[in-house]
């Protein structure tokens, strides 16, 4: 059993499972924190934008000035944003049987997958998975599209040049293998490749194994993934969450048992408790509303943004907020606000009941009837003429690269009465910041991730107690920028086995079972034979059949009829034509009656010694040495086999036979 | 119908009143009757509540005795009572309610401390034959017998009724193995509970320690203190304490003998049993034994302690040389409670010895409470007190040790070997180690303002270790050490270290610090309260702590501002504030204003915190919080605004956007929460803003004073909530100071406040009070239906009278017609008709009404507990019969 490793991100996982004769790619996340390094694509023409300066080395080259631009002492690539894909060198990837996928943001990359590899498989995921992840792909292809770049940079990539360059463009891993995004055309070829399933649903992989999906309470249809055969068990746990928000509760009890349990997505932000963050995110909001500024919240358009607006519709009256106007502005706002509503089996307890009230299970349907959210599927058209000051915008994309965001980082980025809130936790807000440098609006850093912590892990490890834990290596050792906090890493016993990029991982346990059914008719001729209490055994000659992994022992063949016989054969004469079977033995010699028989056998000068392992008993006069273990019994005499086969059959008297 | 309360007595009213009230009612101001009509509970009358007695509450024994009022029994009780006992011996009519055998216990109690208890049992033989059907074979209530069986105790606990009772050999039979003691019915835990109650009340005389060896009582006992039910153990064991007592005291007292071998047989039996228990390889049998010897030197002082603690220390320290040390909690307490009697506490016991040797043997977490016991005693020798401070302060030095500083802090204490063990109990589980940082920090915040606390007390490494604390709980410390990186794990986020911590953090500001100490806490103290992890309960109390450390800050000399340290401090504070009061959890903006009120008050008038607080946006925010959705947070809102205000805090802004929009008027928007809030809390803040304003002569106020009060007299007079109207009240006494003058009584050197004091006459003077309906105000109140409104008003009515004593108007109260009329008002607002307002008095005709009014009585009445008619015995016995006799109608209804 193997797993090959094809993500560096943690929790953006791409990794394959090949077990028992199948290959699965578990999650295939896609790494857009590349596009940090390029600069944002403005809807409108920015001319601060336009204007920057472009780079040359440090000796006045500047042959690259057309691809990078320098911000604030930063360089960025003047290009479409490009994406860092998942390894694809590792393992042919058209060899993959199915995929499985947690969450919706676990499978960002699948069109490069399912387009560009010769792949042929299934895709399992659940409906508010594919339904959401088609949005977000539907926003990332809008965003980038409506912004068409002549430019495309290569000529940074070359390994010689990105060594001259600055950090972090020097530092950037693979960027070769670095992508402009798919089209539409690829998303929905991608997506039509996707079977839906539902939680607990058991899915028969080739009669090797079973998937399952379980609910991991993170996001609307996230799920965790159970992978056994009849004697194995791997667990699959990627973005899961205890919090109750609203996401089903997670299913805990059915990773019990597990031989493996493979653990990604844990939250990316262990040091930053939610419910804190949340406090923090309202307080700032209301303090910058309160004093006539705007606040700006780049997040997705799905997920956190549901209980945010839950949080703020509990919040805003307290606040005396109730006249701001609180804008949603994605090219799938209104799907998603209501994609949100329809899943109600996929919610927790409480919001599934008002389905039955009947009510939205989401109070942003509240917000909505009372204007007080607004929602716009971009900032032309509608949005400009309702739009009206001070007030919270929420809008994509959270790398600050693309999509309306952009916009109001260059609207509202030179006052200090706006505020900019960064929610998303998957991009680092500096780096996010860098190419709008420099600027006055405040920044605030709440970033709400609902995923594990390391304490819930912990917890949850002793809960289902695997038998061995798989993860990232960035979660055996704490933060490099909190090395002491032995606290922030995973601590279990055995140690967690660890990968990284590109790395092929045996797993460390063996398969040592098989189930193999017995065709009726052949159980039916077995005469089990009791040797212990509760112990029978049986002999059986049988012809192993073996079919879609699926192993039956089957009568063997009768012997071809002579021809002309009429006589139908007794039964007896069914027993094939094979060699005479030695008979089976069980049981154990007891030293002292085996001492008596060989004297009433006239063995007069036996001895008897004790060793480690059982017992050796001397026939001086004979010089022979019959050595009694556990599971063993030798009778060495030299050259007279005459003694030796007494001597057999005096041991065998003591033993069963069948 | 009637109220409880009766407060006037002129004479016209008093024909008129017989008919309304019944003589002997509360608040009847003449006489005390004993014919107290019958009342069943279901037919109650209307009673004064009880809102805030102190003391109300079933536990409130001594008010329960003393409203049982009879202490000799009455001929109508006695009528009642062999219907009662005939009811309790049936099994058919069982009694529900335990309650009401409780009070007919306690009944009989005063009766008997009263009275002859003899005398009560041969005038009421009902009650013998009750005690004899008892112990008839028949399917009784456990809980009558319980009664029974207390009861029983209770009469012979004076000698000549026990000697009479021994005579029909009733006590063997209800105590001694006859009884049920060997029955069905001891499995009940209440037979049990009663059967060791009624000996402990029977165990008074040197008769009963005759009897108790006799009936093999004492053996019994010896088996209940290991009863399934703690009520019954407990009682046990404190029953063989009294027993103990008892046949030491003897006829020998004073005398005790030195050697236990003189003792008298039942005290040699009960040492005996102690000394087996402590033998004994069973821990609960030595928790026995240990807390039988705990309570015993715990109670008793007397010189045969002494002796019994000599023969047996040695068993005690034996218990030291097992380990674990079994049942160390017990022991720990009785070593303590040797350790401050005054009969022992001497050398010559050899008890500073066993103390040492048990803080070296118990384990840290066990030690933690002995150290703190020995460091509180007033005389312990010092070697013994380093020990103590030193196990106490081992977990903290092995977390200064853990993160690598410098410990310091034990150099001079750590005397003892312990720290490896400290370490491993530290280190060996979360649970462990927050335990036993709680419960260290708990108790050096206990030892911290004791005067016999060590010295020199070591402040600083104190400090030291705490911060660290905190900052391990909040993730910021570097541990260099292996430890120091498990205490980190542990510790992380840890709400109740972090709790414990603060509190003691906060103490510490009692003491001084070096200066980057200091720094280190406000550092820390500004790190929890910025932190969006810190939980409420955690932010409160980092808010308290904080205010404690700005206030122990030295003022800079010759100013009486905050000292720059602080100062700094204060601007980095300032801007979190507002972030705390837009928090969407209640509890940060309710503590974050609570603080923020406290800040105010202290250093409202120094211009460096003045100048912080405007140029931030704390007091617009908190204005904007008297409209919060929560009504606690509104009321500290109010506090807030109201001190803002009083301090000329206040923001005003004539805003731009506004122009001549004139602001709402804080008085007026505060009048608008008094009159419309829908919660208690606010309304009462608006009460308390308001009293101090009058009393601080607020400029608002002052501007038209008699305005001010007049609406919010109204106001408060129609409020729903008893403390709104007592703090109108409070308001109104305020007013009423200013306007008459304080009086001279209450304390010769007050400084009166510059207040018009009665120029003319004292007409004229009351005028201002009339013009705002006070009295109006203050008569309602009088018949207000909480007790506590009505006391205050009688006080304050009473406090006018005193004033107006001197005026010579008119005299006699009938002989003004307006006063009359007045009377016959207050009369039907007595009767609950107070809808007719009584419209502008003169003065003269209030004082005249005053002076006819039986105030003294009154506030007599009103001084006495409310439910004192429901708990007169007999209405006592008239319950219980009624109640069992609805039963029975109950019975025959569901035929």
């Amino acid at each position: 059993m193997k797993l090959y490793c094809l993500s560096g991100h943690p929790t953006l996982p791409c990794n394959v499972l090949k077990f028992k004769s199948t290959t699965i790619m578990l999650d295939c996340g896609l790494d857009m924190t590349s596009t940090l390094n390029f600069l944002p694509l403005p809807l409108v023409q920015s001319p601060r934008l336009s204007n920057l300066p472009g780079w040359s080395l440090k000796d006045g080259n500047a042959f690259l000035d057309k691809e990078l631009k320098e911000c604030s002492g930063h360089v960025f690539v003047d290009s479409v944003p490009e994406f860092c894909l998942p390894e694809t060198e590792l393992i042919d990837l058209s060899t993959v049987d199915v995929i499985l996928i947690s969450n919706y943001h676990c499978m960002m990359a699948l069109p490069y997958i399912t387009e560009h590899t010769g792949f042929t498989g299934t895709v399992y995921a659940t409906e508010p998975t594919v339904q959401i992840g088609r949005l977000l792909m539907e926003e990332l292809v809008n965003f980038i599209e409506r912004v068409p770049k002549a430019q495309s940079a290569s000529l940074w990539k070359n390994k010689d040049i990105q060594r001259l360059l600055p950090s972090p463009l020097k530092d950037a891993v693979e960027v070769s293998t670095w992508r402009r995004c798919y089209t539409m055309q690829e998303v929905n070829s991608a997506l039509s490749k996707i079977q839906l399933v539902g939680y607990s649903q058991k899915i028969e992989l080739f009669g090797a194994v079973q998937v399952t999906p379980l609910s991991s309470g993170y996001a609307l249809g996230s799920s965790n993934w159970i992978i056994q055969s009849h004697y194995e068990k791997v667990s699959y746990v990627s973005g899961s969450s205890l919090l109750t928000t609203h996401p089903q509760p997670m299913d805990q009890a059915s990773l019990k048992n597990s031989d493996v349990l493979v653990l990604t997505g844990l939250t990316q932000i262990p040091t930053a408790n939610p419910d804190g963050m949340v406090g923090e995110f309202c307080s700032n909001l209301a303090l910058t509303v309160r004093n006539g500024g705007n606040v700006l919240v780049p997040c997705y358009p799905s997920g956190v943004i549901y209980d945010l607006l839950e949080c703020l519709y509990q919040y805003i009256d307290s606040a005396g907020l109730s006249n701001i106007p609180f804008y949603f502005i994605s090219p799938v706002a209104n799907s998603s606000l209501e994609f949100s509503q329809i899943f109600a089996e996929w919610l927790c307890h409480n919001k599934q009941t008002k389905v039955y009230l009947p009510e939205p299970p989401f109070p942003h349907a509240e917000l909505i009837q009372t204007n007080k959210l607004k929602h716009y599927p971009s900032l032309h058209g509608d949005f400009s003429s309702d739009f009206r000051q001070p007030c919270v915008v929420f809008t994509g994309h959270p790398s600050l690269r693309f999509g309306d965001v952009v916009h109001f980082m260059e609207l509202w980025g030179k006052s200090s009465l706006n505020t900019v809130i960064f929610t998303e936790p998957d991009f680092s807000y500096l780096e996010a910041l860098a190419p709008y440098q420099p600027l006055a609006m405040k920044c605030i850093y709440c970033p709400i991730d609902t995923r594990l912590n390391f304490i819930q892990v912990s917890k949850l490890l002793k809960e289902v107690q695997p038998l061995h834990v798989v993860c990232p290596e960035q979660y055996t050792q704490p933060p490099p920028a909190q090395s002491h906090r032995m606290d922030l890493m995973i601590d279990c016993q055995p140690p967690a086995m660890s990968y990284r990029r590109a790395e092929v991982l045996a797993l460390p346990f063996k398969r040592r079972y098989e189930k193999i059914e017995i065709m009726p008719e052949l159980a039916d001729s077995l005469v089990p034979m009791e040797i212990k209490p509760g112990i029978s055994l049986a002999t059986v000659s049988a012809v192993l059949h073996t079919k879609d992994n699926k192993h039956v022992l089957q009568p063997p063949p009768r012997p071809t009829q002579p021809t002309g016989g009429k006589k139908r054969k007794r039964a007896s004469d069914d027993i094939p034509d094979c060699k005479v079977l030695k008979p089976l033995l069980s049981g154990s010699i007891p030293v002292e009656q085996f001492v008596q028989a060989l004297e009433k056998h006239g063995f007069s000068d036996v001895k008897v010694e004790d060793t480690a392992k059982g017992h050796i008993v001397l026939l001086q006069e004979a010089e022979t040495l019959i050595q009694i273990e556990e599971d063993s019994t030798h009778i060495i005499c030299d050259n007279d086999e005459m003694l030796r086969v007494r001597l057999r059959d005096l041991v065998l008297k003591f033993l069963q036979k069948f | 119908m009637g109220r409880g309360v009766t407060g006037l007595a002129p004479a016209c009213l008093r024909a008129s009143q017989l008919e309304l009230f019944s003589p002997g009612a509360p608040g009847w101001p003449f006489g005390d009757f004993h014919a107290l009509p019958g009342r069943r509970l279901c037919g109650r009358p209307l009673q004064i509540r009880q809102v805030a007695r102190p003391g109300a509450g079933p536990e409130a024994a001594e008010g329960r005795g003393a409203g049982l009022s009879s202490l000799i029994m009455d001929p109508e009780c006695s009528q009642l009572l062999p219907a009662l006992c005939s009811v309790l011996a049936d099994p058919r009519q069982p009694v529900t309610d335990d309650t009401c055998l409780e009070k007919l216990l306690d009944w009989f109690k005063t009766i008997t401390e009263a009275g002859s208890s003899l005398l009560l049992l041969q005038e009421n033989p009902c009650l013998l034959g009750l005690l004899c059907h008892v112990l008839k074979p028949q399917d009784l209530s456990p809980r009558v017998l319980a009664f029974s069986l207390r009861l029983a105790g209770m009469l012979a606990a004076q000698e000549d009724c026990f000697q009479y009772l021994q005579q029909g050999e009733l006590l063997p039979r209800l105590f001694g193995e006859a009884g049920p003691l060997g029955g069905a019915a001891w499995t009940a835990p209440s037979v049990r509970s009663g059967w060791i109650q009624g000996l402990r009340s029977l165990a008074h005389h040197p008769s009963a320690l005759c009897f108790l060896a006799d009936c093999g009582a004492v053996d019994t006992i010896f088996s209940l203190q290991g009863d399934s039910s703690l009520f019954v153990a407990s009682a046990a064991g404190q029953l063989l304490v009294h027993v103990l007592g008892l046949s030491l005291q003897g006829p020998a007292e004073g005398h005790p003998g030195l050697q236990t071998g003189d003792w008298p047989v039942c005290a040699q039996k009960i040492v005996s049993h102690i000394e087996e228990s402590l033998r004994s390889a069973a821990t609960p049998q030595i928790t026995q034994a240990l807390n039988v010897l705990t309570t015993t030197f715990g109670h008793c002082h007397n010189p045969w302690t002494q002796v019994l603690w000599v023969r047996l220390s040695p068993l005690v320290a034996r218990l030291l040389e097992k380990d674990p040390v079994p049942a160390a909690h017990s022991l720990v307490d009785l070593l303590l409670s040797v350790a401050r009697s005054p009969v022992l506490s001497s050398s010559s016991c050899g008890l500073w010895e066993t103390l040492a040797q048990t803080l070296s043997h118990l384990s840290p977490t066990q030690a933690g409470p002995l150290a703190l016991g020995i460091l509180k005693l007033q005389e312990c020798p010092q070697a013994l007190r380093a020990q103590a401070f030193a196990v106490l302060l081992q977990p903290l030095t092995c977390v200064l040790e853990a993160t690598a500083q410098a410990p310091g802090l034990l150099d001079s204490w750590d005397g003892t070997g312990g720290a490896s063990v400290t370490v491993d109990t530290l280190l060996a589980s979360k649970a462990a180690c927050v335990g036993l940082l709680c419960r260290t920090l708990a108790h050096l915040e206990l030892l911290q303002p004791l005067p016999q606390r060590p010295s020199p007390w070591p402040q600083a490494p104190l400090l030291g270790a705490t911060v660290t604390i905190l900052r391990l709980c909040s993730g910021s410390a570097t541990p260099t050490s292996d430890a120091g990186g498990h205490l980190c794990a542990f510790l992380v986020g840890c709400v109740r270290v972090q709790r414990a911590a603060l509190d003691f953090l906060g103490t510490l500001s009692r003491g001084t610090g070096p200066r980057e100490l200091v720094t280190q806490v406000f550092a820390v103290l500004l790190e929890y309260l910025t932190s969006p992890d810190s939980s409420p309960t955690v932010l409160k109390k980092a808010f308290q702590a904080t205010f404690r450390w700005l206030q122990s800050s030295p003022e800079t000399p010759g100013c009486s501002d905050l000292d720059p340290h602080a100062q700094l401090f204060l601007r980095e504070l300032l801007p979190v504030l507002p972030k705390r009061l837009c928090s969407p959890c209640w509890e940060v903006r309710d503590s974050g204003l609570e603080f923020l009120t406290q800040m105010i008050g202290r250093w409202g008038g120094q211009a460096g915190f003045r100048r912080a607080l405007l140029a931030s946006e704390v007091p617009e925010l908190t204005e904007q919080l008297l409209r919060d959705p929560e009504s606690y947070v509104r009321a500290s809102a109010v506090a807030a605004m109201g001190q803002l205000s009083s301090q000329g805090l206040r923001v005003t802004p004539a805003s731009p956007e506004h122009p001549g929009g004139q602001q709402k008027s804080l008085l007026a928007e505060l009048l608008h929460i008094l009159s419309t809030d829908s919660e208690g809390f606010p309304r009462r803040a608006v009460m308390h803003v308001f009293t101090q304003w009058l009393r601080d002569g607020h400029a608002d106020v002052a501007a038209d004073t008699e305005r001010f009060v007049a609406r919010v007299l109204q106001v408060a007079s129609q409020d729903l909530d008893w403390e709104v109207r007592a703090q109108g009240l409070e308001l109104a006494l305020v007013f009423l100071e200013q306007t008459l003058g304080r009086p001279s009584s209450h304390c010769p050197y007050a400084v009166t406040p510059p207040v018009a004091a009665p120029p003319g006459p004292l007409a004229q003077a009351l005028r201002p009070l009339c013009r705002v309906q006070l009295f109006e105000f203050a008569f309602r109140a009088l018949f207000d239906c909480d007790r506590p409104v009505a006391q205050k008003s009688c006080d304050l009515l009473l406090f006018l009278r005193a004033q107006t004593a001197s005026y010579s108007g008119p005299q006699g109260s009938g002989s003004v017609p307006e006063v009359a009329s007045v009377e016959a008002a207050l009369q039907r607002w007595q009767a609950g008709d107070q809808g007719q307002p009584l419209g502008y008095l003169e003065p003269e005709v209030v004082v005249a009404v005053l002076r006819s009014m039986d105030l003294e009585g009154l506030r007599g009445a009103l001084a006495e507990s409310s439910d004192r008619v429901e708990k007169s015995p007999q209405s006592l016995l008239q319950d219980m019969l009624a109640t069992v006799g609805a039963l029975g109608e109950d019975e025959a209804d569901c035929y």
